[in-house]
């Protein structure tokens, strides 16, 4: 049973009231000695070559400290940005990564792209001195679409005559031709999952410092790995070995994966601290983060479900054309491969899978991870096609998805993964309950006596986070493995620091964590804090994204501990003049089998640290002890999203008139934690699919949507009311890691687009549309149906 | 943003001075659409003349015929004011609409007006309700004021001063916002004075606002929703953006018209 602060309690977040009273120390907070403002001079083309660049007069400007091109990144030969992951294409060649200089060299590739930096006194003399440096632009015709990147002239790199970064395939491909060919029917859909600019609510920003005395670089910044980002700009821009580079990731305000990456920005404000001789400081503000932060999704696919005369899912064929934008970001090149691909079977048992994807260099901001990064574009594939074939064939679309679901496990998917355990049916017979989804025909009835139209939608989504086993990820391409690490220290009062490699951006890591220590040591969570976010003092980690901090970071935490107690043991029975083997911890007390002799940690730890009472050449004095995990497999959360919608058949407006979601994440260590992740989620996949899309002008090759006046966030109003937005579990705990948790950061936004949309289309009766589902794209789709006039 | 010099009279007449006497300068009130201009580098005015501190610039006064609001009235205080609740509920309630919290406590009528935002909604209440915007030198209709996009009829050195509503016996404002910004992608505000007299204001649809003649005759002959929203509209002319197409537009005028009187 759990304690009132261990696992399993909804216990209050620690961190929270810092952040809601202000007190937070987020990068831009920071302001060291002497500090310099950086200002970046960004592209104002879409594409061109860059003939001249003169700051001649930029220099001279009233508190110009330096001005840096890519002249002086070539002089000081400071490598360009990386992509740490490498596809090979299906015909073994390898994927076609161009230059990404940290200043653009020769050519600009999108609007926003980084020309040059002003480094001077204030942000305002930097700014004004960049708007004084000449740029002399040869323009060049662009492509801003995905789809039409590989038959455009436009060539982005060099490397890339067709713009084609890979062409890359997964799965079963002649059984998958012949399950079409034997198919009673065959279900084909379009889609478009439309590019998303992530908007954390912190823009990005760094400082950069040089410590002339220890000929050692100090970098601030907002990033959601800062080992990854001591190594990268240590092994790749060569601007100094690991030990000379001191990175601090403090608090982050939210990522949804935005800040995984190595951008250009913190790189120069690392090497202008240097030329400048003072720290250099870089914050991006907003129309900075919608022009230069790396997007999201963007995908063009053609897809097609071939059921038997049974209605049994018998194949799957996909095939994708990927933006990659401008340049490969990170882990870009991961996305719409191994975090998509595999995860194509969804919770279905489909014999054949096959997936090609052509990953192509356009004239936009580059693209990365996203909050669900691959999976939310899996899941919007299989879930709008099962959905549309459930219709086609007049079946209902719950029990269509049933009857074929996967039922046994382990489940070796025709995609790499292997689903681990899951009982699909118990979530969905839970979402279908709470939903009240046999009473739907009643409520339907009800919108249209007020005039709306009330349509419902399924999504039974998987997902595979807590990334990942290092060898499987090395195999497929990965440069780095994904492991964790974790240090408890035990201090001689029997306070408890863990230092992890894992980072909290708004996740609640400074609570979850110290509920498992509590859990464990059975101290008290106020006894507890998490130190991350500084490689400093923790040694290695590799970060938070893919929903991996709880299936990994926790867990080379609970290995750490382990460890501790093992070592306490060893000095309670040194002390208590008992064999090891006859000690016993629990609730926070070391007792001695058969005797009343008893300890609580406390005195073990400060026991541990006086030696006084053992032989420290045969007991080492203090306790702390370290451990990396490396998971055994991915972790597959899956649950079931039912959306009802009510459109307004006169506007196109559609409302979340009902939500209900069943998740099965395993065992839950903070269930308020994960419900407000659930909630955050499903708010972003809402987004998606009514409000947010990022567009590029075709003719211009501008970003239109570039500020909050046209790129729509959803907001408070467009969630369902509380009372209808429901949140169920289910549990089938992780056999993988001892606590039994699966990932739940994620799971929101990869579930709820295709729930959303697949209401959307059931209420208006039409087969397709598009997201953002707008007013206006609704009320275009019903006009296009002749729906509008049925109505009426 | 470029340094400037702020000033802060205390008379219009010393605001009008101050103006003549700059090169470039431009009156505040709100300072809801200047100071994001001058934010993006898209305005640098050398002199900013604040007005809000001018002696008897804000304030609300009802008449049995009329409501009265000085140019320098935030929204905040038009909205909460129990006598425009009581005399025309559909202004004080389109104006609870305009903007979020802050922006109603900032912003202003005047500024509104004198800015003519082709999306804002004040201008479609000026219309709808056959308002009469006073300056420091006249009194001009609102019929005549509202020019084109961005445009008054206001001389540059020509402050309003107020607005005077006439009192109608109907009205309501409908608004269906664009999803991003909020503004009115298109905004509607219907009225019936006593003599069954129609006005219909429109925001957000064309580069102007403007009065929608045809349903008002089509009002003028039967007040209904039906009435209004059987009026074809033509979306020639009308605005066509990312969000709303020009027929789209069209289309909304429509069915918010039918809306409006619905609920007036």
């Amino acid at each position: 049973m759990a304690s009132a602060t261990g696992v399993g309690a909804s216990v209050r977040r620690k961190e929270d009231l810092r952040f809601i009273t202000g007190k937070g120390q987020y990068t831009d907070d920071i302001n060291l000695k002497d500090q310099a403002f950086a200002y970046f001079l960004r592209s104002p083309h879409p594409h061109a070559k860059i003939k001249s660049i003169n700051t001649a007069k930029a220099a001279k400007m009233a508190g110009v400290v330096g001005i840096y091109t890519s002249v002086d990144v070539a002089k000081d030969k400071i490598g360009g940005l990386i992509c740490g992951w490498g596809i090979t294409s299906k015909d073994g060649s390898a994927m076609k990564a161009g230059p990404h200089p940290i200043l653009a060299e020769g050519k600009v590739r999108y609007v926003g792209d980084h020309v040059a930096v002003v480094v001077a006194d204030t942000k305002e003399q930097a700014k004004a001195a960049a708007a004084a440096i000449q740029v002399s632009y040869e323009t060049l015709a662009h492509v801003v679409d995905a789809a039409k990147a590989m038959t455009s002239k436009v060539q982005v790199h060099d490397v890339a005559p067709d713009n084609r970064v890979f062409n890359w395939g997964l799965g079963n491909e002649a059984e998958t031709d012949a399950a079409f060919k034997r198919a009673a029917h065959v279900t084909k859909l379009d889609i478009i999952n439309n590019r998303l600019i992530p908007n954390a609510m912190e823009p990005r920003a760094a400082i950069g410092a040089y410590d002339a005395g220890t000929e050692s670089y100090t970098l601030y910044t907002t990033s959601q790995n800062p080992h990854v980002a001591r190594l990268v700009i240590s092994a790749f821009h060569g601007l100094a070995p690991e030990h000379k580079l001191r990175v601090i990731a403090p608090d982050v305000g939210g990522g949804f994966g935005s800040k995984i990456f190595i951008y250009a920005e913190e790189v120069v404000c690392v090497w202008a601290s240097k030329h400048a001789g003072r720290p250099v400081k870089w914050t991006g503000d907003r129309s900075e983060a919608f022009l230069a932060d790396a997007h999201g999704r963007d995908h063009v696919t053609k897809a097609e479900l071939a059921t038997d005369a049974n209605g049994k899912i018998i194949g799957l064929r996909v095939h994708t054309i990927a933006a990659m934008g401008a340049y490969l970001s990170t882990f870009s090149a991961a996305v719409p491969t191994y975090l998509y691909g595999t995860l194509l079977s969804g919770q279905y048992n489909i014999p054949a899978v096959y997936v090609t994807v052509d990953a192509v260099y356009t004239n936009t901001a580059p693209v990365d991870a996203y909050r669900g990064a691959g999976r939310p574009e899996a899941t919007y594939v299989v879930e709008r096609l099962v959905e549309t074939a459930a219709r086609e064939l007049r079946e209902d679309p719950a029990e269509f998805r049933r009857k074929n679901f996967v039922t046994q496990f382990p489940h070796q998917t025709p995609v790499i993964m292997c689903y681990d355990v899951g009982d699909y049916g118990a979530a969905l017979d839970k979402a279908l309950a709470m939903s009240d989804y046999k009473n739907f025909a009643s409520r339907k009835a009800e919108s249209a006596k007020n005039g709306k139209l009330r349509g419902v939608g399924l999504s039974a989504y998987i997902e595979a986070c807590g990334i990942a086993p290092s060898a499987a990820v090395g195999s497929l391409g990965a440069g780095v493995g994904l492991w964790e690490s974790a240090e408890v220290r035990v201090n001689p009062i029997g306070t408890v620091e863990i230092l992890t490699g894992s980072h909290s951006h708004g996740q609640g890591h400074e609570t979850t964590f110290a509920q498992l220590v509590s859990d464990r040591l059975g101290v008290d969570i106020n006894s507890v804090s998490i130190v991350h976010g500084d490689t400093d003092k923790v040694q290695m980690g590799m970060g938070t994204y893919g929903s991996r901090s709880g299936a990994v970071g926790m867990h080379a935490i609970s290995k750490a501990l382990d460890k501790v107690v093992a070592k306490a043991k060893k000095v309670a029975a040194a002390v208590m003049e008992a064999s090891a083997d006859d000690v016993v911890f629990q609730d926070g007390s070391f007792t001695v089998k058969g005797t009343d002799k008893k300890m609580a940690f406390g005195e073990v730890a400060l026991q541990s640290y006086l030696g006084h009472k053992f032989n420290s050449s045969e007991i080492e004095i203090g306790l702390k002890e370290s451990a990396f995990h490396d998971p055994a497999n991915f972790v597959f959360p899956a649950g079931v999203h039912i959306c009802e919608v009510e459109v307004d058949p006169d506007t196109g407006h559609t409302t979340i008139a009902a939500y209900t979601c069943v998740d099965d994440f395993g065992n839950l260590i903070n269930p308020m934690i994960v419900e407000g992740q659930v909630h955050g989620g499903i708010a972003q996949g809402i987004g998606q699919a009514l409000l947010e899309g990022c567009i590029y002008d075709e003719e211009s090759g501008q970003l239109l949507t570039g500020s909050f006046m046209d790129y729509a966030m959803p907001r408070a109003g467009y969630m369902p009311n509380l009372a209808d937005f429901k949140l169920g579990f289910t549990c089938t705990p992780c056999p993988t890691n001892p606590m039994g948790i699966k990932g739940c950061g994620e799971a929101g936004a990869i579930g709820s687009p295709p729930a959303v949309i697949n209401a959307i289309t059931n209420a208006i009766g039409v087969r397709e549309i598009s997201m953002p589902a707008t007013p206006l794209t609704v009320w275009n789709a019903m006009q296009a149906s002749g729906m509008k006039k049925a109505a009426e | 943003m470029e340094n400037f010099n702020y000033h802060r009279p205390a008379t219009t007449t010393a605001a009008v001075a101050l103006l003549k006497k700059s090169k470039d300068g431009k009156f505040l009130a709100g300072g809801h659409t200047l100071i994001p201009t001058m934010k993006q580098g898209l305005a640098a005015p050398r002199d900013v003349i604040d007005l809000t501190a001018i002696k008897g610039f804000s304030g609300i006064k009802v008449s049995k015929t009329m409501v009265t609001i000085k140019a320098g009235t935030t929204h905040q205080d038009v909205t909460m004011s129990k006598d425009v609740n009581k005399a025309i509920p559909a202004l004080a309630q389109m104006v609870g609409k305009i903007g979020g919290v802050h922006v109603r406590h900032k912003g202003t009528i005047g500024g509104s007006l004198a800015n003519n935002d082709p999306a804002a909604d004040y201008p479609s209440a000026c219309l709808g309700l056959g308002a009469t915007i006073e300056t420091n030198k006249r009194k001009i209709e609102a019929d005549k004021f509202f020019t084109g996009m961005f445009e008054t009829a206001l001389k540059n050195d020509e402050i309003i001063i107020a607005v005077h509503f006439p009192i109608p016996k109907k009205a309501s404002h409908q608004k269906f916002p664009n999803p991003a910004s909020r503004y009115a992608m298109v905004g509607v505000f219907v009225s019936q004075d006593g003599k069954g007299k129609t006005r219909v204001g429109v925001t957000g649809a064309a580069p102007c606002v403007f009065r929608a003649v045809e349903v008002e005759a089509a009002l003028n002959e039967e007040f209904s929703a039906k009435a209004a929203s059987a009026v074809k509209i033509s979306a020639k002319g009308l605005l066509s953006d990312m969000h709303a197409s020009a027929a789209y537009r069209a289309h909304l005028l429509s069915v918010l018209a039918g809306r409006a009187v619905a609920a007036a």
